[in-house]
């Protein structure tokens, strides 16, 4: 009852948040030079005052700036994100078509960096100043300190093009008409590259985090209370040490999943993965406002959303936390 | 015109050597084979497929093979039938009569006729297509005499008219389908409907557009492919990833780094033609703003002519591919003319061009182009030789937006462009230099502020007189006004590379090259 009140409580501020966000973007695109309807002139090659008034005025960027900004914030409240002139389609379409490319790479991504980097993270803890504790936490840092489109282009040359196993780019045999579970395998194969290269990031911070955190925590009184009642190593690493280790490492997970859905810029681009970071990229580059907003819209509520879901998560690891 | 975020980019090779062999597209006279897929980078993503509402780049590359117009342009720009099968043009030069072929059909089986041409032309383009709209003014009338036939009756003559009946001027979109709707809104936009050898199948966003063949195409066998592949790899290093691995076949004009040119067509069964560009004639050079400081001083705009190293960015930064253009006109276009004062690379000139203004080392600020790396190392290279020469040199940095932004707004000193020429100086060439078309707001109109009275009345007569040597006449004396004067400095007749498999046999056949659609490419496999 207590959780669901506060629940209640944290969405009411995430929407407060949320509109500020919505404002403020408005703005702040908006400050940016250039406006959509010189590119697009631009592009078609032709601009005769006429064309550009055109455009502006099916932009509505014509009107003052208020009233623009009226109209966003009345479409935002009713959920509707607007229309890309551009594209000239709904922006909800253009998002959530590119959703499920988008969180298939990252999720697969945030679970592998997950689960590879608590693992290699706790194994080096416990064997700390060994040659494995070195190895693990040199490549650690290599691979928290590498770019990763140069990562990304590496790989491709050693995989894709010098031995071959795996493709390139893209999300499918591009003309394969593949179905069921042939057409899995294939975006599985194709999305080992890409979410490998994005989760090697996370990875490595996540280990270095588990590492640290573990020591820390090995050191601490009830660690040692529990080895002298004997309990056995094993048990005590899971139980004792990781559990209370693994808070640092979730609080950077929820960040982590919060930006699931802005997807991940770089990596798509290298790999033509056709998710919502290289919608984005695009939309910036074309000033195309409402795109752009309606992608910002999305991917901030789920930073917020995630945030509390993180927060919820904290009281069941750890029950002395306190919801207030 | 320029199309936002074509990358084609710089060449780090050395100058000696980096030139390219390049064949002329071999057009083969072997018979034909039938089937296969052809698989093609489109670079960027077009934003629609709808050639009649979309006028950029990559769309007309896809589009082109799902529309038409009523001729195509051979590489000398000497118009060739496609819808239309045969036209006449009245000894005044003032009616132009088009005969349609019979026959011809909308992908959706519906007869194509005079009447989606008077459609398309007077009521759907006249409303979407600025470009066209400039050339419709010459226009008094356009009808159908019969099915069959169309008569366009100008107001006066046009010298300009007979080339605006290319695919992405003058595409032909069904009357059936967007008469009396929203053409913008028209839900069929997202399946196009044209008389093109290919037909619309599917487009995965962000990932492939799929065309397959029209079996009802109006020119006999054509076309050979079964169907095309247009993959969207937003990353140069990948796309030409891409065709090493074999997943792509062919690298249309600017779709991988200049540096990349070399070592792909170093590669098996591998050919590349800087043909296709001829109808376009882009044209790069650097906006000079002439209207403040040294700049405004024409013996400084000529100091930097000679203080520029224009076959160094040919050479090295371009492969060898284009030339070294004379002015404004590219040699491509018609009406061209070499009677010019010409500016080769002598930095001594220009720093004694320097000296007797006396010049003070003012900063001047440079605007390269934000395309890629190419441009932005040919600003370098720019720099460097205008530093060579004394002159003060600044660059900044902007993206494609804030570049058109600061152009329109005449904010800025040097800035890199090209544009596009269509054809005829009429189109292409004149928007720059008359005076009538300084007006801030817009990056493609007379923005270095350039006015000369006798260059205006020249470019106005040239436009409507008649007949073709007429003009002739008045564009080489205009031509060499404008070199005289340098309002822009004129840097390159750029030609992108075309990179393809050898055994993809026809792939550029005409002026605009793979826009002009694949019908009759074949694969020799």
């Amino acid at each position: 009852m207590q959780k669901l009140g506060f629940i209640l409580k944290r969405l009411l501020k995430a929407v407060a948040v949320l509109f500020a966000i919505v404002v403020l973007n408005f703005f702040l695109i908006r400050a940016a030079p250039g406006d959509p309807a010189q590119v697009m002139a631009g592009e078609a090659g032709a601009a005769d005052a006429k064309f550009i008034e055109q455009l502006r005025e099916q932009f509505g960027l014509d009107k003052p700036l208020h009233e623009q900004l009226a109209i966003y914030v009345g479409d935002i409240v009713t959920l509707d994100l607007g229309w890309s002139y551009r594209q000239n389609e709904p922006v909800s379409k253009l998002v959530f078509e590119r959703l499920p490319a988008t969180l298939l790479l990252t999720g697969t991504a945030f679970v592998i960096s997950i689960a590879l980097g608590l693992l290699f993270g706790a194994i080096a803890a416990r064997r700390v100043g060994t040659l494995t504790d070195t190895a693990v936490t040199s490549f650690a840092l290599i691979f928290y300190a590498t770019p990763l489109f140069w990562v990304a282009l590496m790989a491709i040359l050693l995989f894709s093009v010098v031995l071959g196993w795996l493709p390139a780019y893209g999300m499918e045999t591009v003309g394969a008409h593949l179905t069921g579970l042939a057409y899995a395998a294939d975006v599985a194969e194709h999305l080992v590259l890409p979410a490998l290269t994005l989760g090697l990031f996370f990875m490595a911070v996540y280990a270095r985090l588990t590492r640290s955190s573990m020591l820390e925590v090995a050191d601490m009184d009830f660690v040692k209370t529990a080895r002298a009642k004997g309990v056995a190593p094993g048990r005590i690493t899971r139980v004792h040490v990781l559990r209370n280790a693994v808070l640092p490492v979730i609080t950077l997970a929820g960040i982590q999943a919060g930006q699931l859905v802005g997807g991940a810029v770089l990596t798509e681009t290298v790999f033509a993965w056709p998710g919502i970071g290289r919608l984005m990229y695009d939309a910036l580059f074309q000033r195309d406002y409402n795109l752009l907003l309606g992608i910002f819209f999305v991917s901030s509520a789920m930073v917020l959303l995630f945030n509390l879901i993180t927060d919820v998560v904290y009281t069941f690891i750890d029950p002395r936390i306190e919801l207030k | 015109m320029v199309q936002t975020t074509r990358r084609t980019v710089l060449a780090g090779m050395a100058a000696s050597g980096a030139i390219l062999a390049i064949g002329v597209p071999e057009v083969s006279a072997a018979t034909p084979k039938r089937g296969g897929t052809l698989n093609v980078v489109i670079q960027p993503e077009p934003p629609g497929l709808m050639l009649g509402i979309t006028q950029n780049g990559p769309t007309q590359m896809v589009a082109g093979n799902i529309y038409e117009s009523l001729l195509k342009y051979d590489f000398n720009l000497k118009p060739v039938p496609s819808l239309a099968k045969s036209w006449e043009i009245s000894d005044d030069g003032k009616v132009y009569t088009f005969h349609l072929k019979q026959g011809v059909t909308w992908h959706d089986g519906k007869p194509f006729t005079a009447a989606d041409v008077v459609f398309s032309a007077d009521v759907f383009l006249r409303q979407t297509n600025a470009r066209l709209r400039v050339s419709l003014e010459h226009v008094d009338k356009i009808e159908a005499l019969d099915d069959h036939t169309v008569r366009f009756s100008l107001k006066e003559p046009f010298g300009p008219f007979i080339g605006v009946f290319e695919g992405g001027t003058m595409p032909m979109v069904p009357k059936h389908i967007y008469e009396g709707t929203d053409f913008k809104t028209n839900p069929m936009n997202a399946t196009p409907i044209g008389t093109g050898p290919f037909k619309f199948d599917k487009w995965e966003k962000g990932s492939y557009i799929h065309l397959v063949r029209n079996e009802h195409y109006h020119v006999p066998g054509q076309p050979y492919l079964d169907e095309v592949y247009w993959q969207v790899i937003p990353d140069a290093a990948s796309r030409a990833v891409a065709y090493e691995t074999g997943k792509v076949d062919v690298l249309p004009g600017g779709s991988v780094e200049n540096f990349d040119v070399k070592r792909l067509t170093a590669l098996k069964n591998t050919s590349v033609t800087g043909k296709g560009w001829e109808f376009f004639a882009p044209l790069a050079w650097m906006w000079i703003n002439n209207r403040e400081g040294p700049l405004s001083d024409k013996r400084f705009r000529q100091a930097i002519m000679y203080a520029i190293d224009r076959n160094f960015a040919k050479d090295v930064i371009w492969n060898g591919l284009g030339k070294v253009p004379t002015g404004p006109v590219s040699s491509k276009t018609r009406f061209y003319s070499d009677d010019v004062e010409k500016y080769p690379y002598d930095t001594a000139k220009a720093k004694a061009l320097l000296k007797e203004i006396g010049y003070d080392g003012k900063p001047i600020r440079l605007l390269p182009l934000p395309y890629g790396e190419t441009w932005q190392r040919w600003g370098e290279a720019v720099k460097q030789n205008l530093n060579d020469a004394g002159i003060n040199v600044e660059m900044v940095a902007t993206d494609v937006a804030g570049w058109n932004q600061k152009i329109s707004d005449w904010d800025y000193d040097l800035a890199f462009t090209y544009l596009y020429q269509y054809g005829d100086p009429a189109l292409g060439v004149a928007r720059t230099y008359v005076s009538t078309n300084i007006a801030k707001g817009s990056p493609w109109n007379n923005v270095e502020g350039y006015k000369n009275p006798k260059v205006d009345e020249l470019f106005d007569k040239a436009a409507v007189a008649f007949p073709d040597a007429e003009r002739q006449k008045l564009y080489d004396e205009v031509q060499k006004i404008i070199v005289e004067d340098v309002p822009v400095a004129w840097l390159l007749e750029i030609e992108f590379p075309t990179i393809y498999r050898s055994d993809v046999k026809n792939l550029v056949t005409t002026a605009i090259g793979v826009n002009d659609g694949l019908g009759g490419a074949w694969l020799d496999r």
